[in-house]
């Protein structure tokens, strides 16, 4: 119920560190099952090419995970989250042989009342923006 | 294919109550890389000011992907085209181990863009005994052949 962080120390501007996630097949494998996801264009090559995606992509929902992850490792309170959307603008695709990468970064955008701030969140996979508007709520000690 | 736009407004009822454990809650924190102490260990959790662990914040996509308002006969939507758009979550208090929650989906917007079709739901997340855990904004896009 704490976050680590405090509203006084950020600022509009205040950068959170970007940080690289990798991505591998095992991993949508996982997510599927933890999710009930079971898509097959999330972990069957042939599946994903059969509706015109370029290989295997991840599930959207585990790239915004990623996100949601990132903003509760900055404010050590996994429950100081009050709201968070995203839009996925592009997929991740995760190629069989060395998977991908996610660069996730963000900067606090707004501070409301009541100890909250808009953190506005960046995410790109081989350069390509696969998340947008991708914004968090979260409140602070 | 065009989706059924006589669905635009319609509220599904209730899903069938869904048991959080803590189990499930590892399990999705395992299969997104959050080794945060909060989702596994009850005394991190207590520490923290939590009654039990609580979920990741996309957990609840678990329970309120659509829910029973996507599958719904008549609507005309196929899954195999289907991928996700946006998502929001509007929080009330995290979801945590113990809960049982149930889902009531509105579908709140339909229509067309070029080929695709978009359709917006919003998913209530409650416990049994009524309390509002998070309100799941839903878009997703048929993309058309």
């Amino acid at each position: 119920m704490t976050a680590t962080v405090k509203y006084a120390d950020v600022e509009v501007g205040t950068e959170i560190p970007a940080r690289t996630y990798p991505v591998d097949r095992a991993d949508l494998v996982m997510y599927a099952g933890a999710s009930g996801d079971f898509n097959p264009i999330h972990w069957r090559e042939s599946a994903a090419k059969a509706v015109g995606l370029p290989n295997v992509i991840a599930h959207g929902m585990y790239t915004m995970a990623q996100g949601g992850r990132f903003v509760t490792d900055w404010t050590g309170d996994p429950g100081s989250v009050v709201d968070y959307g995203v839009r996925f603008s592009s997929p991740v695709v995760v190629p069989d042989e060395g998977g991908a990468t996610l660069e996730i970064g963000g900067k606090v955008e707004e501070k409301l009342d009541d100890n909250k701030v808009v953190v506005a969140l960046t995410a790109r996979s081989e350069g390509q923006k696969v998340l947008t508007r991708a914004k968090a709520v979260v409140k602070l000690a | 294919m065009a989706l059924n736009r006589d669905f635009v407004g319609r509220a599904f009822p209730p899903s069938e109550p869904y048991e959080v454990s803590r189990v499930k809650i590892r399990e999705f924190a395992d299969a997104i890389g959050d080794h945060n102490p909060i989702y596994r260990d009850q005394e991190a959790a207590k520490a923290a000011g939590y009654p039990d662990v609580i979920a990741p914040p996309t957990f609840p996509i678990v329970v309120s992907f659509g829910g029973n308002a996507l599958a719904a006969p008549g609507l005309g939507l196929n899954f195999a085209m289907v991928v996700h758009g946006e998502q929001r979550f509007e929080y009330s208090r995290p979801l945590r181990a113990g809960d049982v929650v149930t889902c009531t989906t509105t579908i709140t917007e339909i229509k067309s863009i070029g080929s695709n079709e978009k359709l917006t739901a919003v998913t209530d997340v409650r416990t049994v005994e009524g309390e509002m855990i998070c309100k799941s904004y839903n878009t997703i896009v048929e993309r058309g052949a």
